[in-house]
Protein backbone atom coordinates (compact mmCIF):
# COMPACT_ATOMS: atom_id res chain seq x y z
CA UNK A 1 0.00 0.00 0.00
CA UNK A 2 1.65 3.09 -0.91
CA UNK A 3 1.39 5.80 1.73
CA UNK A 4 -0.03 9.21 0.59
CA UNK A 5 1.18 12.55 1.26
CA UNK A 6 1.03 14.21 4.65
CA UNK A 7 -0.20 17.44 2.60
CA UNK A 8 -3.33 15.69 1.72
CA UNK A 9 -3.08 16.40 -1.97
CA UNK A 10 -4.03 12.67 -2.86
CA UNK A 11 -0.67 11.86 -4.07
CA UNK A 12 1.59 9.26 -3.58
CA UNK A 13 4.57 10.42 -1.16
CA UNK A 14 7.98 9.59 -2.93
CA UNK A 15 10.00 10.18 0.05
CA UNK A 16 10.10 11.01 4.30
CA UNK A 17 11.75 14.02 5.34
CA UNK A 18 14.39 13.59 7.66
CA UNK A 19 13.32 16.99 9.29
CA UNK A 20 9.98 16.34 9.80
CA UNK A 21 9.22 13.21 9.22
CA UNK A 22 6.21 14.19 6.89
CA UNK A 23 5.95 12.04 4.03
CA UNK A 24 5.45 13.78 1.00
CA UNK A 25 5.00 13.59 -2.43
CA UNK A 26 7.50 14.58 -5.53
CA UNK A 27 5.43 18.31 -6.13
CA UNK A 28 4.98 18.75 -2.37
CA UNK A 29 8.82 17.94 -1.39
CA UNK A 30 9.94 20.57 -4.12
CA UNK A 31 7.56 23.23 -3.05
CA UNK A 32 8.71 22.00 0.78
CA UNK A 33 12.31 22.23 -0.16
CA UNK A 34 12.50 25.20 -2.59
CA UNK A 35 10.37 27.24 0.14
CA UNK A 36 12.59 26.54 3.05
CA UNK A 37 15.77 27.36 1.08
CA UNK A 38 14.01 30.71 0.03
CA UNK A 39 13.15 31.12 3.75
CA UNK A 40 17.01 30.73 4.96
CA UNK A 41 17.62 33.18 2.25
CA UNK A 42 15.04 36.11 3.15
CA UNK A 43 15.22 35.43 7.21
CA UNK A 44 19.19 35.38 7.20
CA UNK A 45 19.35 38.68 5.03
CA UNK A 46 21.58 36.95 2.74
CA UNK A 47 21.18 38.92 -0.34
CA UNK A 48 20.08 42.41 -1.75
CA UNK A 49 18.32 43.38 -4.81
CA UNK A 50 20.99 43.59 -7.80
CA UNK A 51 23.86 41.70 -6.05
CA UNK A 52 26.18 39.78 -8.35
CA UNK A 53 26.98 36.52 -6.42
CA UNK A 54 29.18 34.29 -7.33
CA UNK A 55 28.14 30.11 -6.51
CA UNK A 56 31.13 28.23 -5.74
CA UNK A 57 30.57 25.29 -7.90
CA UNK A 58 32.39 22.05 -8.06
CA UNK A 59 30.39 19.79 -9.78
CA UNK A 60 29.22 18.24 -6.83
CA UNK A 61 25.60 17.78 -5.39
CA UNK A 62 25.53 20.47 -3.38
CA UNK A 63 26.87 23.11 -5.48
CA UNK A 64 24.46 21.95 -8.54
CA UNK A 65 21.25 22.02 -6.38
CA UNK A 66 22.49 25.33 -4.84
CA UNK A 67 22.87 26.59 -8.84
CA UNK A 68 20.02 25.17 -9.83
CA UNK A 69 17.63 26.10 -6.90
CA UNK A 70 19.23 30.02 -6.77
CA UNK A 71 18.13 30.31 -10.43
CA UNK A 72 14.77 28.95 -9.45
CA UNK A 73 13.96 31.33 -6.68
CA UNK A 74 15.76 34.71 -8.44
CA UNK A 75 13.24 33.97 -11.21
CA UNK A 76 10.11 33.15 -8.87
CA UNK A 77 10.84 35.95 -6.18
CA UNK A 78 12.52 38.50 -7.99
CA UNK A 79 15.64 38.59 -5.94
CA UNK A 80 17.42 40.64 -8.72
CA UNK A 81 20.69 39.01 -8.33
CA UNK A 82 23.16 38.47 -11.12
CA UNK A 83 23.98 34.70 -10.89
CA UNK A 84 27.61 33.62 -11.89
CA UNK A 85 29.23 30.41 -11.66
CA UNK A 86 33.01 30.48 -9.70
CA UNK A 87 34.98 27.29 -9.96
CA UNK A 88 38.81 26.37 -8.37
CA UNK A 89 40.67 24.13 -10.87
CA UNK A 90 42.98 22.28 -7.88
CA UNK A 91 45.06 20.40 -10.31
CA UNK A 92 44.06 16.78 -9.26
CA UNK A 93 44.24 14.89 -12.15
CA UNK A 94 41.19 12.07 -12.79
CA UNK A 95 39.02 13.92 -10.61
CA UNK A 96 38.73 18.09 -10.99
CA UNK A 97 39.43 18.00 -14.67
CA UNK A 98 36.38 15.87 -15.05
CA UNK A 99 34.01 17.39 -12.44
CA UNK A 100 35.07 20.70 -14.05
CA UNK A 101 33.14 19.18 -17.56
CA UNK A 102 29.98 18.57 -15.16
CA UNK A 103 30.78 22.35 -14.34
CA UNK A 104 30.50 23.66 -17.19
CA UNK A 105 27.31 21.30 -17.92
CA UNK A 106 25.66 23.36 -15.64
CA UNK A 107 26.91 26.90 -17.12
CA UNK A 108 25.48 25.89 -20.05
CA UNK A 109 22.06 24.78 -18.60
CA UNK A 110 21.08 27.31 -16.29
CA UNK A 111 22.79 30.20 -18.56
CA UNK A 112 25.15 31.29 -15.94
CA UNK A 113 28.55 33.20 -16.59
CA UNK A 114 31.98 30.57 -15.56
CA UNK A 115 35.11 31.80 -14.03
CA UNK A 116 37.45 28.90 -13.25
CA UNK A 117 40.34 29.60 -11.57
CA UNK A 118 43.22 27.91 -11.27
CA UNK A 119 46.03 26.43 -8.07
CA UNK A 120 48.59 26.80 -10.47
CA UNK A 121 47.70 30.30 -11.44
CA UNK A 122 47.20 31.49 -8.43
CA UNK A 123 49.87 29.73 -6.38
CA UNK A 124 52.52 28.25 -8.87
CA UNK A 125 51.51 24.97 -8.02
CA UNK A 126 49.00 21.79 -8.98
CA UNK A 127 48.06 19.61 -6.24
CA UNK A 128 49.59 16.54 -8.22
CA UNK A 129 52.77 19.07 -8.14
CA UNK A 130 51.58 19.34 -4.45
CA UNK A 131 50.95 15.69 -3.39
CA UNK A 132 54.62 15.25 -5.28
CA UNK A 133 56.31 17.00 -2.65
CA UNK A 134 54.35 16.24 0.67
CA UNK A 135 53.12 13.11 -0.12
CA UNK A 136 49.57 11.95 0.61
CA UNK A 137 49.19 12.39 4.65
CA UNK A 138 48.46 16.13 4.73
CA UNK A 139 47.87 17.54 1.34
CA UNK A 140 44.13 18.10 2.55
CA UNK A 141 45.31 20.97 4.32
CA UNK A 142 47.64 22.85 1.36
CA UNK A 143 43.56 21.80 -0.37
CA UNK A 144 41.35 23.71 2.00
CA UNK A 145 43.59 26.41 2.46
CA UNK A 146 44.22 26.67 -0.71
CA UNK A 147 40.51 26.88 -1.71
CA UNK A 148 39.45 29.38 0.74
CA UNK A 149 42.20 31.53 -0.97
CA UNK A 150 41.45 30.77 -4.65
CA UNK A 151 37.46 31.88 -4.02
CA UNK A 152 38.51 34.91 -2.32
CA UNK A 153 40.98 35.98 -5.12
CA UNK A 154 37.98 34.76 -7.71
CA UNK A 155 35.56 36.96 -5.81
CA UNK A 156 37.38 39.83 -5.91
CA UNK A 157 38.22 39.58 -9.41
CA UNK A 158 34.57 38.72 -10.91
CA UNK A 159 33.90 41.92 -8.25
CA UNK A 160 30.89 40.37 -7.18
CA UNK A 161 29.18 41.18 -3.79
CA UNK A 162 28.96 37.49 -1.51
CA UNK A 163 30.02 33.82 -2.94
CA UNK A 164 27.12 31.61 -1.86
CA UNK A 165 28.50 28.32 -0.68
CA UNK A 166 26.85 24.83 -1.09
CA UNK A 167 27.29 24.00 2.63
CA UNK A 168 24.69 21.75 3.94
CA UNK A 169 23.14 20.79 7.31
CA UNK A 170 24.89 17.95 7.37
CA UNK A 171 27.95 19.34 6.99
CA UNK A 172 27.65 21.96 9.42
CA UNK A 173 26.94 19.40 11.73
CA UNK A 174 30.04 17.32 11.45
CA UNK A 175 32.24 20.90 11.55
CA UNK A 176 30.62 21.75 14.94
CA UNK A 177 31.51 18.39 15.98
CA UNK A 178 34.91 18.51 14.43
CA UNK A 179 35.64 21.93 16.20
CA UNK A 180 34.60 20.58 19.66
CA UNK A 181 36.80 17.91 19.10
CA UNK A 182 39.93 19.56 18.61
CA UNK A 183 38.82 22.12 21.25
CA UNK A 184 38.93 25.01 18.58
CA UNK A 185 37.24 27.56 20.40
CA UNK A 186 37.11 30.29 17.63
CA UNK A 187 35.99 28.08 14.62
CA UNK A 188 33.10 26.98 16.87
CA UNK A 189 32.42 30.16 16.91
CA UNK A 190 31.79 31.45 14.03
CA UNK A 191 31.42 27.58 12.12
CA UNK A 192 27.41 28.63 12.03
CA UNK A 193 27.34 31.72 11.32
CA UNK A 194 24.79 32.07 7.90
CA UNK A 195 27.22 35.06 6.59
CA UNK A 196 31.07 35.15 7.33
CA UNK A 197 30.86 38.69 8.35
CA UNK A 198 33.82 40.71 6.36
CA UNK A 199 35.78 41.38 9.29
CA UNK A 200 38.60 43.30 7.00
CA UNK A 201 38.47 45.55 4.21
CA UNK A 202 37.36 44.18 0.64
CA UNK A 203 36.95 40.25 2.02
CA UNK A 204 33.82 39.57 0.23
CA UNK A 205 30.95 37.69 2.64
CA UNK A 206 30.11 34.14 1.90
CA UNK A 207 26.76 33.12 2.84
CA UNK A 208 25.29 29.24 2.98
CA UNK A 209 21.96 29.29 1.66
CA UNK A 210 21.58 25.42 2.13
CA UNK A 211 22.82 25.91 5.86
CA UNK A 212 19.49 23.80 7.23
CA UNK A 213 19.15 21.41 4.18
CA UNK A 214 19.45 17.58 4.86
CA UNK A 215 22.04 15.90 3.04
CA UNK A 216 19.48 13.67 2.04
CA UNK A 217 17.01 16.10 0.64
CA UNK A 218 19.89 17.41 -1.22
CA UNK A 219 20.63 14.23 -3.27
CA UNK A 220 16.76 13.88 -3.68
CA UNK A 221 15.92 16.72 -5.05
CA UNK A 222 18.71 16.14 -7.57
CA UNK A 223 17.66 12.87 -8.51
CA UNK A 224 14.06 13.93 -9.03
CA UNK A 225 14.68 16.90 -10.80
CA UNK A 226 17.38 14.71 -13.04
CA UNK A 227 20.00 17.46 -12.37
CA UNK A 228 23.60 16.01 -13.50
CA UNK A 229 26.29 15.65 -11.07
CA UNK A 230 29.54 14.48 -10.25
CA UNK A 231 30.34 12.36 -7.69
CA UNK A 232 34.02 10.39 -7.57
CA UNK A 233 35.94 10.28 -4.58
CA UNK A 234 39.16 12.54 -4.61
CA UNK A 235 41.99 10.29 -5.74
CA UNK A 236 44.24 12.05 -2.94
CA UNK A 237 43.83 10.64 0.69
CA UNK A 238 40.00 11.46 1.99
CA UNK A 239 39.88 13.69 5.03
CA UNK A 240 40.37 10.71 7.69
CA UNK A 241 39.19 13.28 10.40
CA UNK A 242 36.11 14.65 9.24
CA UNK A 243 35.31 10.87 7.44
CA UNK A 244 35.08 10.08 11.29
CA UNK A 245 33.05 12.90 12.45
CA UNK A 246 30.98 12.30 9.39
CA UNK A 247 30.46 8.03 10.08
CA UNK A 248 29.24 9.03 14.04
CA UNK A 249 27.01 11.31 12.69
CA UNK A 250 25.27 9.08 10.12
CA UNK A 251 25.15 6.62 12.49
CA UNK A 252 23.10 9.01 15.06
CA UNK A 253 20.96 10.37 12.63
CA UNK A 254 20.06 7.05 12.08
CA UNK A 255 19.01 6.38 15.57
CA UNK A 256 17.47 10.19 16.16
CA UNK A 257 17.28 12.02 12.53
CA UNK A 258 16.65 15.26 14.07
CA UNK A 259 20.65 15.11 15.48
CA UNK A 260 21.69 17.07 12.72
CA UNK A 261 19.35 20.02 13.24
CA UNK A 262 20.00 19.54 17.20
CA UNK A 263 23.91 20.03 16.68
CA UNK A 264 23.74 23.39 14.50
CA UNK A 265 21.58 24.60 17.51
CA UNK A 266 23.93 23.63 19.82
CA UNK A 267 26.56 24.93 17.86
CA UNK A 268 24.50 28.63 17.50
CA UNK A 269 23.74 28.82 20.67
CA UNK A 270 27.21 28.23 22.26
CA UNK A 271 28.60 31.01 24.27
CA UNK A 272 32.06 31.71 24.87
CA UNK A 273 32.80 32.86 28.55
CA UNK A 274 34.47 36.41 28.26
CA UNK A 275 37.86 35.56 29.75
CA UNK A 276 38.25 32.55 27.47
CA UNK A 277 41.19 33.81 25.09
CA UNK A 278 40.52 33.58 21.63
CA UNK A 279 42.79 34.62 18.61
CA UNK A 280 42.65 38.37 17.06
CA UNK A 281 42.03 38.46 13.67
CA UNK A 282 44.10 40.54 11.95
CA UNK A 283 45.41 40.81 8.23
CA UNK A 284 48.20 38.86 7.00
CA UNK A 285 51.14 40.91 6.16
CA UNK A 286 52.37 39.19 3.18
CA UNK A 287 49.10 38.74 1.43
CA UNK A 288 46.87 40.86 3.37
CA UNK A 289 43.71 38.11 3.91
CA UNK A 290 42.11 37.90 7.39
CA UNK A 291 44.71 35.76 9.27
CA UNK A 292 45.35 35.45 13.22
CA UNK A 293 48.95 35.16 12.69
CA UNK A 294 51.65 37.25 11.32
CA UNK A 295 51.14 35.53 8.44
CA UNK A 296 47.95 33.69 6.97
CA UNK A 297 47.93 29.91 6.34
CA UNK A 298 48.09 30.56 3.03
CA UNK A 299 51.40 31.96 2.59
CA UNK A 300 53.02 29.71 5.50
CA UNK A 301 52.21 27.11 3.19
CA UNK A 302 53.37 28.29 -0.03
CA UNK A 303 56.31 29.28 1.57
CA UNK A 304 56.77 25.90 2.65
CA UNK A 305 56.50 24.52 -0.58
CA UNK A 306 59.21 27.16 -2.25
CA UNK A 307 61.33 26.41 0.12
CA UNK A 308 61.66 22.63 -0.48
CA UNK A 309 59.86 22.41 3.30
CA UNK A 310 56.43 21.95 2.79
CA UNK A 311 56.18 20.81 6.45
CA UNK A 312 56.37 24.47 7.23
CA UNK A 313 52.50 25.12 7.69
CA UNK A 314 51.82 21.69 8.93
CA UNK A 315 53.19 21.73 12.56
CA UNK A 316 53.33 24.14 15.36
CA UNK A 317 54.03 28.17 14.49
CA UNK A 318 57.97 28.23 16.74
CA UNK A 319 58.56 24.61 14.64
CA UNK A 320 58.05 26.52 11.35
CA UNK A 321 60.03 29.48 12.34
CA UNK A 322 62.64 27.52 14.16
CA UNK A 323 62.79 25.67 10.61
CA UNK A 324 62.74 28.56 8.53
CA UNK A 325 65.78 30.25 10.85
CA UNK A 326 67.54 27.20 10.02
CA UNK A 327 67.60 27.44 6.41
CA UNK A 328 68.43 31.28 6.46
CA UNK A 329 71.76 30.38 8.07
CA UNK A 330 72.54 27.56 6.13
CA UNK A 331 71.99 29.77 3.05
CA UNK A 332 73.84 32.47 4.55
CA UNK A 333 77.17 30.07 5.46
CA UNK A 334 77.18 28.83 1.69
CA UNK A 335 76.84 32.57 0.34
CA UNK A 336 80.04 32.53 3.03
CA UNK A 337 81.87 30.18 1.74
CA UNK A 338 81.45 31.84 -1.80
CA UNK A 339 83.09 34.59 -1.42
CA UNK B 1 3.65 -18.28 -0.92
CA UNK B 2 6.96 -19.37 -2.10
CA UNK B 3 8.15 -18.64 -5.08
CA UNK B 4 8.61 -21.26 -8.06
CA UNK B 5 10.88 -19.42 -10.71
CA UNK B 6 13.20 -16.48 -9.81
CA UNK B 7 12.50 -13.03 -9.14
CA UNK B 8 13.27 -10.57 -11.78
CA UNK B 9 14.36 -7.32 -10.90
CA UNK B 10 16.34 -4.24 -11.92
CA UNK B 11 19.00 -2.51 -9.41
CA UNK B 12 20.51 0.53 -10.05
CA UNK B 13 23.59 2.26 -8.50
CA UNK B 14 23.76 6.15 -8.16
CA UNK B 15 26.00 9.45 -6.29
CA UNK B 16 29.54 6.99 -6.43
CA UNK B 17 27.75 3.61 -4.94
CA UNK B 18 28.05 1.91 -8.44
CA UNK B 19 31.68 2.17 -7.86
CA UNK B 20 31.55 -0.45 -5.62
CA UNK B 21 29.25 -2.60 -8.14
CA UNK B 22 32.12 -2.90 -11.10
CA UNK B 23 30.95 0.92 -12.25
CA UNK B 24 27.56 -0.40 -13.76
CA UNK B 25 24.81 1.83 -13.10
CA UNK B 26 22.25 -0.91 -13.82
CA UNK B 27 22.08 -4.49 -13.31
CA UNK B 28 18.98 -6.28 -14.67
CA UNK B 29 19.06 -9.62 -12.11
CA UNK B 30 17.06 -12.44 -11.27
CA UNK B 31 16.95 -13.35 -7.39
CA UNK B 32 16.65 -17.03 -7.20
CA UNK B 33 13.52 -19.49 -6.07
CA UNK B 34 13.55 -19.41 -2.18
CA UNK B 35 10.85 -20.47 0.60
CA UNK B 36 8.80 -17.13 1.32
CA UNK B 37 9.17 -13.91 -0.12
CA UNK B 38 12.52 -12.24 -0.92
CA UNK B 39 12.39 -8.87 1.23
CA UNK B 40 15.25 -6.18 1.26
CA UNK B 41 16.74 -7.78 3.66
CA UNK B 42 17.63 -11.04 2.25
CA UNK B 43 18.67 -8.75 -1.22
CA UNK B 44 21.28 -7.41 0.47
CA UNK B 45 22.90 -10.45 1.45
CA UNK B 46 22.54 -11.78 -1.91
CA UNK B 47 23.81 -8.73 -3.34
CA UNK B 48 27.37 -9.14 -0.59
CA UNK B 49 27.47 -12.63 -2.06
CA UNK B 50 26.89 -12.29 -5.63
CA UNK B 51 27.54 -8.45 -6.86
CA UNK B 52 29.43 -6.16 -4.78
CA UNK B 53 32.50 -5.92 -6.24
CA UNK B 54 35.01 -3.91 -3.77
CA UNK B 55 35.18 -3.08 -0.38
CA UNK B 56 31.93 -4.49 1.16
CA UNK B 57 31.97 -2.01 4.26
CA UNK B 58 31.46 0.98 2.31
CA UNK B 59 27.51 0.00 1.10
CA UNK B 60 26.31 -2.84 4.09
CA UNK B 61 26.66 -2.01 7.65
CA UNK B 62 25.52 -5.07 9.93
CA UNK B 63 22.51 -6.32 8.00
CA UNK B 64 21.58 -3.20 6.29
CA UNK B 65 23.00 -0.47 4.44
CA UNK B 66 25.33 1.67 5.56
CA UNK B 67 24.44 4.48 6.95
CA UNK B 68 23.94 7.79 3.95
CA UNK B 69 23.06 5.29 1.27
CA UNK B 70 19.40 6.34 0.57
CA UNK B 71 17.21 3.47 -1.03
CA UNK B 72 14.38 3.71 -3.78
CA UNK B 73 12.07 1.20 -4.42
CA UNK B 74 10.32 2.37 -7.74
CA UNK B 75 11.33 5.77 -6.91
CA UNK B 76 9.92 5.95 -3.78
CA UNK B 77 12.10 6.67 -0.27
CA UNK B 78 12.15 3.20 1.40
CA UNK B 79 11.67 4.76 4.72
CA UNK B 80 7.89 4.63 3.53
CA UNK B 81 8.14 1.30 2.43
CA UNK B 82 9.09 -0.55 6.04
CA UNK B 83 12.81 -0.49 4.97
CA UNK B 84 14.51 -3.94 5.11
CA UNK B 85 11.21 -5.59 5.38
CA UNK B 86 9.84 -4.47 2.26
CA UNK B 87 8.85 -7.75 0.37
CA UNK B 88 10.17 -7.72 -3.32
CA UNK B 89 7.71 -7.75 -6.48
CA UNK B 90 9.18 -8.77 -9.81
CA UNK B 91 9.61 -5.92 -11.93
CA UNK B 92 10.63 -4.13 -9.14
CA UNK B 93 13.60 -1.82 -10.07
CA UNK B 94 15.55 -0.55 -6.44
CA UNK B 95 18.03 2.31 -6.64
CA UNK B 96 21.12 2.40 -4.12
CA UNK B 97 22.30 6.16 -4.40
CA UNK B 98 25.44 7.18 -2.19
CA UNK B 99 25.39 10.73 -0.04
CA UNK B 100 28.66 10.12 0.76
CA UNK B 101 30.98 11.25 -2.08
CA UNK B 102 32.24 13.97 -3.58
CA UNK B 103 31.18 17.55 -2.70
Amino acid sequence: MPVKCSSSCGKNAILKRPKTGDALCKDCFFWAFETEVHNTIVSGHLFKKGDTVAVAASGGKDSTVLAYVLKVLNERHDYGLNLVLLSIDEGITGYRDDSLETVKQNRDDYQMPLKILSYEELFGWTMDAIVGQVGRKNNCTFCGVFRRQALDRGATLLGVNCVATGHNADDLAETVLMNILRGDIARLQRCTSIITASESEGSIPRVKPLKYTYEKEIVMYAYFKRLVYFSTECVFAPNAYRGHARAFLKDLEKIRPSVIMDIIHSGESLQVKDDVKLPVRTQCTRCGSVSSQELCKACVLLEGLNRGLPKLGIGKTSLANRAREQQDAQKTRIVNCDF
Amino acid sequence: MSQQQGLEITLEFGGGAELLFGNLKKHQVTLPACEGKWTIRSLLTWMKDNLLKERPELFIQGETVRPGILVLVNDADWELLGQLDYEIEAKDNILFISTLHGG
